[in-house]
């Protein structure tokens, strides 16, 4: 609260009129009873009484204390002079009348009458209630004779005798509580009895001898006056619990004396402040703080450790239980020590408290130490920002371990200064024009190989690469071998690069790919991840789960999805495996069809030879290029495994369904199943049918038939019985398997289709893949996580 | 909601305890009481292991017709006992634990506050309202 000056009668009244209103004499007014009647008397509207006592704080605070009826009082007295309600206007408006209570309380009037009168034996009457407030009128305080008010006579160290002596009317200011704490000592009695927050008031009661200049202060005007004060707080000898204080005093005698005259400029300053913040510190409050704090702890950004700050607001007597509150409220990030801020604000309280204020339940807002990125009291503005949050129970260290709201900061600092966790911040958002180097650094990078084994761990696998960076960038910066320094000339972005790429390298081992899809314009790097891959998986078939093959187009895709079915097929049985191994130089000859027309022509005989015989569909005809592949396919690995006739049954009946053809196929199946039984009996058979061989089949074709063997097989069966006969006169014909050109068309399309299936095959596996990459993506950012979590508490 | 919450020192003298405002103040200090040979009987069974590996939140110490008993030790061997309302269904394991653990935050603070003596009686105003917020609001 700003200062409030009053007048000596108005001193008196309001004390009466307190005492009046106190009937307790709790020193704490109750917004009821007999306040409320004064107020009412005051014939104010009601609005206005609420506004007052808004203003007062008192509902705030809850009830009327001293200095808040005193404030109320006036502002009853502004308001009924007809002056608008604001707080400046307490002490503004000069000459304000005693505030004019209307009703039948003569007691008011007459009390009102005395005080005009300045009656002293009035005032005696209620010396045994209210001792009238210090430092007022003096030479009413001669008059009194109250015991604890004779302070201007004898330095009368009675405290103990002395009820509650009311608070000073203006809050505690700078000046105020300085020079309280100067009243105390100089009363001599370093011994403050704890009999409530009485003896706190005493000394001031005794200190008046000053007094002279306190009203000057307090009504704001000559600043020499208030310098007895200063001279007087230095004078006084270290002996109360304060007079820690008082070394410094010396030292605040200099700025004392230039803030003295600077204290009228303060009351008004204070005066014109917002009223909310009765807690705001001024500055020389403040200076005053940080030369106690410096006193403790030189560093002015380093801690005071819990034990230190405990002697040093112990010697305030204020009693443990409140110093206990003060310091919870003040230790704001429960450290167990006091930062700057922190000390100020503990010694605000205390400063507050030994002036009767009570203590909030939580830390005001001005009070609050400032911390960086998170708090913006605008409000305190002369209150630097300190360095923030420290989790670590410093022992005045200077350096605070970095907290979250300075990670903020850090994390700029450490993104320029180490070239790692540049990397990591700028890795996602230029990774697109880093990409473009990653082509280039691929070859050149000669670190891919010392990467790959290590996939997450990027530090030391970065700080290699920069090693290789930097003894590239000191060799030739023209090095064509760099090419990363062709387009940036600066070490960090090819760090960055080199670390983006490590990371993408690190990544690809990780996972299995290049995670980010920024690097999927890095053929070159992924190859060579892939061929490691590839010869991985072509080496042990069914090793981890995720190698498998980049999800990138490659130039060799189909290498690599014969690849997929080399690792099906060896998986499904081995006897695939001799079809498998077909099936590679399968792929090349691709113009077979070419070919086919050559034994193409064959096949329309034996076709019709089928329809007559098997009395099918005339789809057979078309389908006898599928029977032609068949049998040539049939004939390739009846001559592969020409022992085992039941693998060639059933890989027949694999390569059959293919088609999935139903009648045609079965038929053909059948006819193929004929033929090679035909072939079991008959040896010849095999090499004519092996010259029409066409490995044809494509590598879907093995899947489809392990797939669907089960199910063709047993259709098989049974048309197997059926038409053995006619089967028999086809295998006959079947050596000569003639390709016409409709069969091309059917071949094209048959293969059209398989590659579909493949197709489909395929992307099911990415997407099972892909879903397995999800995963172990997620496993990893939650290992991260709980890395960065725990890597934190290592420090303490 | 706790019924009635209390802090016991490692010498078992009762640092802090606080009940809801029934009458049933006397009768929950005694099942504080009483819980205590609990808890040191849960700790010794578990302290043949190393004092680390044992796990802080005891659980559930006994259950009465009325209400059941939580406790809770910290590694310098200070109790926190809670008791609840059994009727008070609602309340998980996890929650307990949450409240244990709130306590155990609250109960750093007052131990990081130099004014504070170990040994001496909780009267920090911080930890009291925490603890009046977990308790029962019936009233």
């Amino acid at each position: 609260m700003e200062g409030l000056t009053l007048s000596d009668a108005e001193q008196k009244y309001y004390s009466d009129l307190f005492s009046y209103c106190d009937i307790e004499s709790t020193k704490k007014v109750v917004v009821n009873g007999r306040v409320l009647e004064l107020f009412r008397a005051a014939q104010l509207p009601n609005d206005v009484v609420r506004q007052i006592m808004e203003l007062c704080g008192a509902t705030r605070l809850g009830y009327f204390g001293r200095s808040q009826f005193y404030i109320a009082l006036k502002l009853v007295a502004v308001a009924q002079s007809g002056f608008p309600l604001r707080v400046e206007s307490i002490n503004t408006v000069k000459d304000l009348p005693l505030p004019r209570f209307v009703a039948s309380k003569n007691e008011q009037e007459s009390r009102h009458a005395a005080s005009y009168s300045s009656d002293s034996e009035n005032q005696g009457s209620y010396s045994g209630v209210i001792p009238p407030p210090p430092g007022r009128g003096q030479v009413k305080k001669g008059s009194i004779s109250h015991d604890t008010v004779q302070p201007r006579t004898t330095a009368d160290p009675q405290e103990p005798a002395s009820p509650v002596v009311s608070p000073q009317q203006s809050p505690p200011t700078s000046p105020h509580s300085w020079r309280k704490h100067n009243r105390h000592p100089s009363g001599g009695n370093s011994e403050r009895p704890l009999a409530g927050p009485g003896p706190f008031w005493s000394p001031f009661g005794e200190a008046q001898s000053g007094s002279s200049a306190g009203d000057a202060v307090w009504s704001g005007h000559s600043p020499p006056p208030p310098q007895e004060n200063w001279v007087s707080f230095a004078d006084t000898p270290p002996t109360s619990t304060l007079l820690t204080m008082h070394p410094a005093s010396v030292q605040d005698q200099t700025t004392v004396r230039t803030v003295a005259s600077a204290t009228t400029a303060n009351e008004i300053r204070r005066q014109s402040s917002s009223y909310d913040d009765p807690w705001k510190i001024t500055d020389e409050q403040r200076q005053y703080y940080v030369n106690q704090f410096k006193t403790i702890q030189p560093d002015l950004n380093g801690f005071i450790p819990g034990s230190a700050a405990k002697e040093f607001f112990t010697k305030s007597k204020l009693p443990i239980l409140e110093l206990s509150h003060i310091w919870e409220l003040s230790d704001f990030d429960k450290d167990g020590a006091l930062t700057l801020d922190e000390f100020c604000a503990a010694f605000h309280l205390v400063v507050a408290r030994k002036n009767g204020y009570d203590l909030p339940e939580k830390l005001p807002e001005s009070l609050m130490p400032k911390l960086i990125d998170l708090e913006d009291s605008a409000d305190v503005g002369d209150q630097p920002g300190e360095v923030g949050y420290s989790g670590s129970p410093a022992e005045a260290t200077p350096s605070k371990s970095p907290s979250m709201p300075s990670l903020n900061q850090t994390w700029p600092e450490l993104n320029q200064s180490s070239e790692q966790w540049e990397t990591f911040s700028e890795r996602s958002s230029s990774s697109q024009t880093l990409t473009q180097f990653d082509s280039n650094i691929a070859p050149a990078d000669p670190d891919t190989a010392i990467v790959h084994p290590v996939p997450i761990r990027m530090t030391p696998s970065k700080i290699h690469m920069q090693e290789m960076e930097l003894k590239r960038t000191g060799s030739d910066h023209t090095n064509p071998t760099s090419p990363i320094l062709v387009k940036p000339s600066d070490l960090s972005e090819e760090n960055k690069i080199n670390s983006s790429v490590k990371f993408a390298s690190g990544n690809t081992v990780a996972d299995g790919y290049s995670s980010s899809d920024s690097f999927t314009s890095d053929p070159e790097q992924i190859g060579s991840n892939v061929t490691r891959q590839r010869s991985h998986s072509g080496t042990s078939p069914d090793n981890t789960a995720p190698p498998p093959p980049p999800p990138r187009p490659q130039p060799s895709h189909s290498r690599s999805s014969s690849l997929d079915m080399n690792r099906t097929f060896a998986v499904t049985t081995g006897q695939q495996q001799a079809g498998v191994v077909a099936h590679p130089p399968a792929v090349p000859p691709r113009p077979q069809p070419s070919q086919a027309p050559g034994p193409a022509p064959h096949r329309p005989v034996d076709a019709d030879g089928l329809i007559t015989h098997t009395s099918t569909s005339p789809q057979q005809i078309p389908e006898q290029p599928n029977f032609a592949d068949f049998s040539q396919f049939e004939v390739f690995a009846a001559s592969n495994v020409n022992e085992e006739q039941g693998d060639e049954a059933e890989k027949h009946a694999e390569v059959l369904p293919v088609e999935k053809a139903s009648d045609p196929a079965s038929s053909l199946r059948v006819a193929k199943t004929d033929s090679k039984i035909e072939e079991k009996t008959a040896t010849s058979a095999p090499a004519n049918v092996s010259k029409g061989t066409t490995p044809l089949a494509p590598p879907p074709k093995p899947v489809r038939r392990r797939l669907k063997s089960e199910d063709e097989l047993r259709p098989e069966v049974d048309e197997h019985t059926q038409k053995t006969g006619v089967l028999a006169a086809v295998l006959a014909s079947q050596p000569s398997i003639p390709r016409s050109i409709g069969k091309d068309k059917k071949a094209i399309q048959a293969s059209i289709r398989r590659n579909k299936e493949t197709n489909t095959v395929l992307a099911r596996l990415n997407s099972e893949l892909q879903q397995q990459l999800k995963d172990v993506l997620e496993e990893r950012i939650s290992l991260e996580v709980q890395l960065e979590q725990l890597r934190p508490f290592s420090h303490l | 909601m706790a019924v009635c919450i209390a802090v016991i020192a490692k010498e078992n003298y009762p640092l802090y305890i606080r009940s809801a405002p029934t009458e049933n103040e006397l009768k929950f200090h005694y099942m504080v009481h009483t819980s205590l040979d609990v808890v040191d009987e849960k700790i010794s069974a578990m302290g043949k292991a190393l004092v680390d590996q044992r796990e802080l939140y005891l659980g559930l110490l006994y259950p009465t017709e009325d209400y059941k008993v939580y406790g809770y030790v910290t590694n310098s061997k200070v109790k926190f006992v809670m008791v609840v309302d059994s009727s008070n269904t609602a309340l998980r394991d996890n929650e307990i634990r949450s409240m244990f653990r709130k306590l155990h935050n609250s109960y750093t603070d007052v131990m990081c506050n130099p004014f504070y003596n170990p040994g001496d009686r909780i009267q920090s105003r911080a930890f009291d309202n925490m603890v009046m917020s977990m308790m029962v609001q019936v009233c």
